[in-house]
């Protein structure tokens, strides 16, 4: 039975309530929420004067209202040490969503710790310290000392490249330029660690190298350029569940205004679906690829669109390379880059031979190109903004995938220009901010391997989940598990011992193979099962924090509560591991390591932001970005006047292409040649098996769940992560809606729930992306590019049932997901 | 069959303008809303309104109503077979909102899967499953009307398992 909140009544926003600006946490869109909190002893009423609406609220308010909230917009949680009422609600006056909140987004404040309503139970309040056989809770001194202790003898000892660094780069939830600034100050200025790896993929590298190489910043655009366009092709995404309130609130006005859709995708997405709905299915062009063959396709699109002299050659001679080969294929370039003609002779594809390799017809592909860059009737040219996200980024061979797709923008001139654009969708907010990361390298350390392998002796982990977000996670589980649990027992065996000697337990574990885990999290996490000291960290709200979404716009989203029990923002736990770094390290008789460790002396996050950020960047201030509210301004900032941020609207708009460093100004294409699957393994695993086990997102979850397992509305749902297939397979296999399966390969075993989808093709399912009751991750071998980006999306395995419908799954809707209207 | 008026009512968006053409509607079939105390107790006292006899009921023929009062607009529904929270003598009878909770818009049901859909944003919920939202933005399942039968078949509305869309009360003071 559907869950019910059973909640008929909620307290009413006091018109003198309190009022602050959220940029929702989550998705990259970035929506703009105002947050309202109110003394418990106090609400509103019914009146007009007596609500923050202003509107009689004793009548039925009308679709589309500002006027009302959902339960799940209430909460009462902690603000200066006093509870009081919470309502955070979408905000009409943000031109990001103008008033619409996501399944995601409009739970946020359900979401928040709160000791009053039981809500985020599982958020940590303490630091916690392996001792006596299970975790401790302690003081931070306690824990930062012993983390202090083994992390500076051990790099003492061995050197820095045994402090092995998991961490988050982006924006919004604990991240942000607070945040990153944080957590790179430690590890790239005071340390220089060179074996870390980012949340989401196995080592520190771009997920777009290649349009970086090729000068173009892979958000360049305008999310208003989606309503202005002739045209928008879309790759390796489904922004209607994953981007949401950027697909309703700009691109369906511009599909209803006349634009035409591309989508490229083997499978028929809910963006498709709706698109169809919005644009008539005559505007939306679905090409259904056969998995990991796009690069083909955008080869054969260039082609087509050179050939029939659709390019924009103006902009090619004033914007791009003219010289043939500007840069050679090497170890730190899986493709040659130059001049467009340079790339045709690598790139040039018939239509013929695409739709051969692709599975898709010529005639579709010739449409593809035709809704791209046919000049209109009139000789004008036709505006056509790209955007793709992890179809391709996590797909097969990333770097010449993304830049034959760039390309394509680069022949017609859609960079910089209105209605315009080659992007990424991207998955959370940005917000990186760090000391130069060049010593890593390129290709950067594949840290997974690095740890697999023995190496290393102290992983220090920041709001990352190994176990439900990394490839090869079966063996990846394993070793870490395994190598972690030698220092725990170590820590066991040496109980009742002074500090030193634990510490020397510890190291000597290390020595033997072991590894000294610290995880800094907002809740125990699985990976967290692991460490042996876990620091509570806090999230947008609990703190101010800064962003900037899709399109460079920069919020700052407020603090309206305490973090929860003794939890600190990142930046505030780095600051303070710096500064116990330094008192072991002049301890030790290290004073000049110790002195690399100074400078960490703020008592906010707004002076770890104004350090960071705020240094490289005078005008922005957390003052003026208050004022700026939540629509912000789009970056790079360019000024402060008349009392307001001066940004940019989009990039490149002079035609001059910077982000690869050339002081030429001039865009690269890519020489992007198809070698069928790039990563070892993939041949010989799809040769090998029945189902490719696609991996995917659904709007409901955000992430890995790390919230919302602990969600009811969520949970009831989708109790076991879903795995879609066609009901002909699942009949097939003997199962039936609801049964549990598991899928397995030589990379390990994961499962999940059968969740017949008629629209996918057969052999294939949709298994959803980072579950903690099933990850996907366990069954992705350890196949990489060049530099070391992950091909999650390419993984075959069989299925077998393992149980019949539970109570739980047996109630659950199945139907289709599809508008039936 | 869908339930045309529905479609054709959603896709005018007269809800932006007022309910009067839906409260004009199933005037017929609601009796007078008794005088709910909604200022006084824990929570909203719920008026029992009868909503129509069984025998009015055709099998996935979605008949307007509405409850608790003329400007909360629901439906009716005989799924033809027993489902969870369904009442009558073949435990197939349920009413809704039909509030989409997402941003209000007036939702149509489909009769060949039993849902109801909303035209604005395509958020989807299931009749034979308690309303569980299918697919959508919306951050709760769909408000049911709680329904008794008496000895005459006569089907009333006594209670509701969500917040209705566009009232912090769901009975209004």
């Amino acid at each position: 039975m559907a869950y019910k909140r059973q909640i008929d009544r909620l307290p009413i926003i006091p018109a003198d309530a309190d009022e602050f600006n959220v940029t929702c946490h989550y998705c990259i869109v970035g929506c703009g929420y105002k947050a309202y909190t109110w003394p418990m002893n106090r609400q509103g009423g019914t009146a007009p004067n007596q609500n923050k609406f202003g509107v009689d609220l004793s009548e039925q308010q009308f679709m589309e209202t500002e006027a009302w909230y959902a339960p799940s917009m209430y909460n009462v949680v902690r603000q200066n040490g006093r509870d009081v009422h919470l309502v955070v609600k979408p905000d009409a006056n943000c031109v990001v969503n103008s008033g619409l909140g996501s399944i995601r987004g409009a739970r946020m404040a359900e979401n928040r710790p709160s000791r009053v309503t039981g809500t985020q139970q599982q958020r940590l309040s303490d630091p916690l310290v392996w001792r006596n056989g299970v975790w401790q809770p302690t003081s931070w001194d306690d824990a930062l000392d012993l983390v202090a202790r083994v992390t500076a003898k051990v790099a003492v000892e061995g050197s820095e490249d045994d402090i092995v660094v998991s961490m988050f780069d982006h924006g919004g939830s604990a991240g942000g330029y607070e945040n990153t600034w944080g957590t790179g100050k430690l590890y790239f200025e005071s340390m220089k660690i060179k074996n870390c790896r980012i949340h989401n993929r196995p080592a520190y590298n771009s997920e777009v190298h290649s349009s970086r190489d090729m000068g173009v910043d892979e958000l360049n655009y305008a999310y208003e350029d989606y309503t202005l366009t002739d045209t928008i092709f879309m790759v390796g995404a489904n922004s209607m569940e994953t981007q949401t309130n950027l697909y309703l609130n700009h691109m369906v006005p511009g599909l209803q205004g006349g634009a035409k859709m591309i989508v490229v995708d083997p499978r028929r997405t809910l963006t498709i679906a709706s698109s169809e709905q919005y644009a008539g299915p005559e505007n939306v062009l679905h090409l259904a690829i056969a998995e990991g063959t796009d690069m083909v396709l955008f080869n054969a699109l260039l082609t087509h669109i050179v050939d029939q002299g659709w390019v924009d050659a103006d902009f090619i001679a004033a914007s791009t390379f003219q010289g043939g080969e500007a840069v050679a294929q090497d170890s730190a370039h899986p493709a040659g880059l130059g001049s467009l003609e340079y790339a045709m002779q690598t790139c040039r594809t018939t239509l013929e031979e695409a739709a051969e390799i692709c599975g898709v017809s010529a005639a579709d592909i010739q449409k593809a190109a035709e809704w791209i860059a046919q000049p209109h009737d009139d000789g004008s040219r036709r505006k056509c903004v790209t955007c793709y996200e992890k179809g391709i980024i996590w797909g097969n061979d990333n770097y010449r995938t993304i830049g034959a797709l760039v390309n394509i923008a680069l022949a017609t001139g859609n960079v910089g220009r209105i209605g315009g654009g080659v992007c990424r969708l991207g998955g959370h907010q940005e917000g990186y901010f760090r000391p130069s990361e060049a010593h890593v390298g390129r290709p950067s350390e594949y840290v997974d391997q690095f740890l697999i392998r023995g190496l290393g002796g102290v992983h220090h982990i920041w709001a990352c989940d190994h176990y439900k977000t990394t490839l090869n996670a079966s063996e990846f589980k394993r070793v870490h598990k395994r190598r972690s649990d030698m220092v725990k027992d170590a820590i066991d065996m040496a109980a009742g011992g002074t500090r030193e000697q634990v510490v020397d337990a510890i190291v000597s574990a290390i020595n033997a193979g072991g590894l000294f885990v610290v995880d800094v999290d907002i809740i125990h996490s699985q990976i967290g099962q692991n460490a042996h000291v876990i620091l509570p960290a806090c999230e947008a709200n609990e703190m101010n924090l800064t962003s900037m979404n899709g399109e460079r716009r920069l919020r700052l989203s407020e603090k309206y509560m305490d973090p929860f029990g003794n939890s600190l923002p990142d930046a505030l736990i780095a600051a303070r591991i710096a500064q116990h770094m330094e008192r072991v390290l002049r301890e030790m008789g290290e004073d000049a390591y110790a002195d690399q460790f100074q400078g960490y002396d703020w008592e906010t996050e707004e002076d770890a932001f104004m350090d960071g950020y705020g240094a490289a960047h005078t005008a922005v201030t957390y003052e003026h970005l208050r004022a700026a509210g939540n629509n912000g301004v789009q970056e790079p900032v360019v000024g402060y006047e008349n009392g307001q941020l001066v940004g940019t609207t989009r990039l490149y708009t002079d035609g001059v292409f910077t982000r690869h460093g050339r002081e030429d100004g001039k865009a690269l294409f890519c020489a992007a040649g198809w070698r069928g699957w790039q990563a070892p393994g993939k041949a010989r695993e799809q040769a090998a098996h029945r189902f490719w086990i696609n991996n995917v997102r659904a709007n409901i979850f955000w992430q890995n769940q790390f919230l919302d397992q602990d969600n009811d509305f969520v949970q009831d749902r989708y109790p076991h992560p879903f795995v879609e297939m066609h009901p002909d397979d699942m009949v097939d296999l003997g199962l039936n809606p609801g049964d549990l399966l598991e899928i397995i390969n030589d990379n390990g075993v994961t499962q999940g729930m059968a969740y017949p989808m008629p629209t996918l093709k057969r052999n294939t399912v949709a298994m959803v992306f980072g579950s903690p009751a099933g990850s996907q991750g366990n069954v992705v071998n350890p196949g990489v590019n060049e530099l070391v980006l992950p091909d999650y999306k390419h993984c075959w395995g069989d299925i077998r049932k393992i149980s019949d419908a539970t109570a739980q799954t047996r109630g659950i809707s199945f139907k289709s997901h599809e508008i039936m209207l | 069959m869908k339930c045309n008026k529905l479609v054709d009512a959603g896709r005018r968006q007269f809800l932006r303008g007022g309910v009067m053409a839906t409260a004009g509607a199933v005037a017929a079939t609601v009796m007078t809303p008794e005088q709910a105390k909604a200022q006084a107790l824990a929570r909203v006292d719920y008026p029992a309104n009868r909503l129509a006899n069984i025998a009015d009921l055709v099998v996935n023929e979605p008949m307007d109503i509405a409850y608790p009062d003329a400007d909360s607009p629901g439906v009716l529904l005989k799924l033809g077979q027993a489902v969870e929270g369904g009442v009558g003598p073949d435990g197939d009878i349920v009413a809704f909102s039909v509030l989409c909770p997402h941003k209000g818009w007036l939702m149509s049901y489909s009769a060949e899967d039993m849902t109801l859909n909303c035209p604005g944003h395509h958020s989807r919920f299931d009749c034979e499953a308690g309303g569980q939202q299918i697919w959508g933005h919306a951050t709760s399942n769909l408000a049911q009307f709680l329904l008794r039968v008496d000895d005459q078949g006569d089907i009333h509305a006594e209670g509701v398992d969500e917040l209705i869309y566009g009232r912090l009360s769901n009975v209004l003071a």
